[in-house]
């Protein structure tokens, strides 16, 4: 590994201009992060790695002032910068895309912009919308100035969080896994636009990812972090990913479960939707027909906004079907509400994991959310139960928390597999999985993978959600490619080529 | 000075009574997610209907029980109304507190005022355990000693407590996860006008006996206000009963003083509501409003 100082005439980026220096900051007995300095330099791509809960999130807030450090300092120029507030790390030139957006929903683009930079009590909309078209040709990114955000898809409501920092004038862009929310295609773009910002507005970004094919195709530098220290930050040629896992998780080996012969063949269906039916103005399913047998992993592929969220929803009971049947067991449901779904034995691993958890609970109250009643004796709710089914849950998913914080404080790769605890804590006949990794790092996904491999060889029926092609082709034994609200076709794993599911997700069937 | 300090202790805590109440039941439903602006209502007309049972029937506990009826009815038709027509909260409530007061008022006239007299009952008494801050009547140890730990367990430690907080932060995630939205948030509402209606009831049955217009002169708003200022949660929201209800038993000593007779008594009067605003305008800013505080909630 090379060090910093002696390729620094290789960098591509300017001299250092930031220094974060002897950063620490615990919450109660959590240490997030623990003497960390690192600097950032303008004109560079400087991509933060490290495990779900190694700090970056916090690192990144302190910057932007969202929290404030325990000790540490901060510098630009050499100078002392005090950040108590994002207002502050603006004034100092720095910007931030939060995982989580904050952009006004039944607001246009324009006036959400306007919101950000405008300056005194007069608003001329006429003159900000004259900026945010000439931004978005400078910065080559293309944002529909009148739409209402709400309508936006979320790749797009991404770009107007990104035009919205550099118009407000920032020359460091901080990206907190910008990718993670983004289907393939989108992810190429954005990963263009990062570039131009880098090369030609000399924007020193840098960019939280899990994703190790990203980091090696757009990052000039690399600092990697692991339980609230820096490990590593060196300039990223010449570092393979192999190198950055080891520097992440430490030496440890990965559980890689074999795939293995499927338990399926000759055994009914569990899952038998028929000619399902959903009607919405935009989107909707189309006579759909499924199936998925125990002890199989039914993969879901396709472009996004296909149908896929659909058939998640009308699964978790949130969307009601107009015509056709979802069966269970041979049992057709009277109604698809999530009361009588899981009854009938179906549990649900939800796409937006933050809308499947309440954020304002603990962790082993949101583990039990969905059987309330059986950790109740009589009306009481047994606390020790519940304590003890979290911790055994904490040593079981290997979840870094502890039971009674609460759950929106804990880093994203830890709340999915809060999430999956307590799907699989209650031994569903049938799992809908729905982007299971999504955000994850490496090492949770790979365990993330295994859990579902597991769920399979014990013999519960999984249907599979994933944007991420590789992830289908992975685990599915059977693929399933939907495309305008059907199903368009259903390809055998084990001979499902990229190329076969690519022309499917086009619409295109031989 | 020992003696009006006991005192002063003493009546804050009969003051303290409908308040607390109040405030609890608000709480309960507001952690569920619906802003109850029926609490002036639920409590103005089950201080009504308590007592005008009572002056029927000569059983206050009859009238108590029939305050309860009316509150259970209120919170059930306020539930109605925003639960499942999903009618804007702050209309249902206001819209339910001015009629439950216009009703009761006209009721009054038409039942008991028209001969020019009142309805009037012999009210509970206090108990007296010695000095005069234990000499109380039962329903302020009921609310001391039962109700506030009630709610506190109920919310913090039953089943049904999870849920209603589940409910009130975040019920797309409840729904999801088998909890029925509507029925959690129906049996908040229906508890927290339970609660509300206890709060009415007491101040005709136990504090004065007699019903005239305007008798709960604000107490509703001020046990709102009370779960702002206790940012929801029960020790703080009864410190700011006790810090309203302080100023308020100290105000009424201070009315008796003769150095004070010159003072026109609306000041005084004044002086815990202005109490409650100073303290709301200190700790009501970035308070943790329950997340989906408003929001009615329907599926796709
Ligand atoms: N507000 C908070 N209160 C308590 N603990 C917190 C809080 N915020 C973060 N933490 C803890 O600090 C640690 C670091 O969290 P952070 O969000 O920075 O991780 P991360 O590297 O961004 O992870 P991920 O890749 O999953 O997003 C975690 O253990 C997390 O639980
Ligand atoms: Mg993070």
């Amino acid at each position: 590994m090379n060090s910093v100082e002696g390729v620094a005439i290789a960098s591509r980026g300017g001299a250092p201009s930031i220094f974060l220096s002897n950063i620490t900051k615990a919450y109660g007995e959590t240490v997030a992060l623990s003497d960390v300095s690192l600097d950032l330099r303008t004109s560079e791509v400087h991509a933060l790695l490290g495990e779900n809960g190694a700090g970056k999130t916090t690192l990144m807030k302190i910057l932007y002032g969202l929290t404030q450090p325990d000790s540490g300092q901060i510098k630009a120029d050499g100078v002392a910068l005090q950040i108590n507030s994002p207002r502050d790390a603006r004034a100092a030139g720095i910007g931030m895309v939060t995982q989580h957006f904050s952009l006004v929903k039944n607001m246009t683009v324009v006036e959400n912009i306007a919101l950000a930079i405008a300056r005194t009590f007069s608003l001329d909309l006429d003159s900000v919308r004259d900026a945010v078209v000439a931004a978005s040709t400078r910065y080559g990114l293309e944002v529909p100035p009148d739409a209402i955000i709400g309508s936006l898809p979320i790749g797009l409501q991404q770009r107007v969080e990104i035009l919205k920092a550099l118009m407000s004038g920032c020359s460091y862009l901080i990206l907190d896994e910008p990718t993670a929310v983004l289907g393939p295609q989108d992810i190429d773009s954005l990963l263009e636009v990062i570039t131009q910002l880098r090369s030609e507005a000399k924007i020193g970004v840098v960019l939280i990812s899990h994703k190790m094919a990203e980091i090696e195709k757009i990052a000039d530098r690399v600092s990697v972090l692991r339980r609230g220290k820096v490990v590593s930050s060196s300039l990223a040629n010449g570092i393979t990913s192999k190198e950055l896992i080891t520097l992440m998780v430490g030496e440890q080996e990965s559980g890689v479960v074999l795939r293995s012969e499927s338990q399926s063949h000759g055994r009914d269906p569990i899952l038998v939707l028929d000619s399902v039916v959903v009607k919405m103005e935009i989107g909707g399913l189309n006579n759909v027909s499924l199936d998925v047998r125990p002890g199989e992993i039914v993969g879901i592929a396709g472009v996004s906004g296909n149908g896929q969220t659909e058939l998640v929803n009308i699964l978790s009971g949130t969307l009601s079907i107009d015509s056709g049947t979802i069966a269970v067991e041979g049992a057709t449901l009277t109604q698809n509400t999530p009361q009588l779904l899981m009854r009938a034995g179906v549990g649900m691993l939800g796409e937006d994991r933050h809308a499947s958890a309440v954020h304002a609970l603990q962790v082993m109250e949101n583990l039990v959310l969905d059987c309330v009643d059986n950790f109740a004796t009589k009306v009481q709710l047994n606390r020790k139960k519940m304590l003890e089914h979290c911790e055994s849950a904490i040593n079981q998913f290997e979840i870094k928390a502890t039971a009674k914080q609460v759950f929106g404080t804990l880093s994203g790769g830890n709340m999915q597999k809060v999430l999956l605890a307590r799907l699989f804590s209650r031994k569903p006949k049938v799992a809908i999985i729905s982007q299971p990794t999504r955000g994850l790092d490496v090492m949770a996904t790979s365990y993330v993978r295994s859990l579902i491999s597991k769920a399979r060889l014990d013999g519960t029926a999984v249907l599979l959600v994933s944007e991420d092609l590789d992830e289908v082709l992975e685990l599915a034994d059977r693929v399933a490619v939907m495309y305008r609200g059907s199903v368009i076709g259903v390809v055998d794993g084990a001979n499902a080529s990229r190329e076969k599911i690519g022309e499917l997700m086009a619409g295109i069937v031989r | 000075m020992i003696d009006i300090t006991q005192e002063i202790i003493g009546s804050s805590l009969r003051i303290a009574t409908p308040l607390a109440l109040a405030a609890l039941g608000e709480l309960v439903t507001e952690k569920s997610g619906v802003l109850n602006l029926g609490i002036e209502g639920i409590m103005y007309g089950s201080a009504f209907v308590g007592i005008a049972t009572a002056a029927q029937t000569g059983s206050l506990s009859a009238g108590l029980f029939a305050g309860f009826i009316t509150g259970a009815v209120a919170g059930l038709i306020f539930a109605f109304a925003t639960v499942t027509l999903g009618v804007n909260q702050h209309v249902a409530g206001l819209g339910l507190t001015l009629f439950m007061i216009s009703f009761c008022n006209t009721a009054n006239r038409i039942i008991f005022t028209s001969d020019g007299g009142q309805v009037r009952v012999d009210p509970w008494q206090p108990f007296n355990f010695g000095g005069p801050i234990f000499s109380q009547y039962w329903m302020t140890y009921a609310t001391f000693l039962i109700a506030v730990p009630f709610t506190w367990w109920l919310l913090w430690r039953s089943g049904l407590g999870l849920k209603i907080r589940a409910v009130g932060e975040n019920p797309e995630a409840a729904d999801v996860a088998g909890i029925g939205v509507a029925k959690t948030r129906y049996t908040a509402i229906i508890i927290g006008s339970l609660l509300m209606a206890a709060g009415g009831a007491f101040i005709t049955l136990a504090f004065v006996g007699t019903f005239t217009i305007n008798i709960i002169n604000g107490r509703g708003w001020v046990a709102l206000a009370l779960v702002i200022f206790g940012r929801w949660k029960i020790g703080r929201l009864l410190a700011g009963a006790a810090l309203f209800s302080v100023v308020n038993a100290g105000q009424l000593q201070l009315r008796l003083l003769p150095s004070f007779s010159d003072v026109p008594f609306e000041i005084l009067l004044a002086l815990p509501f202005l109490a409650v605003i100073i303290g709301l305008a200190v700790s009501g800013r970035n308070v943790p409003y329950p997340g989906a505080y408003l929001k009615p909630y329907k599926r796709l």
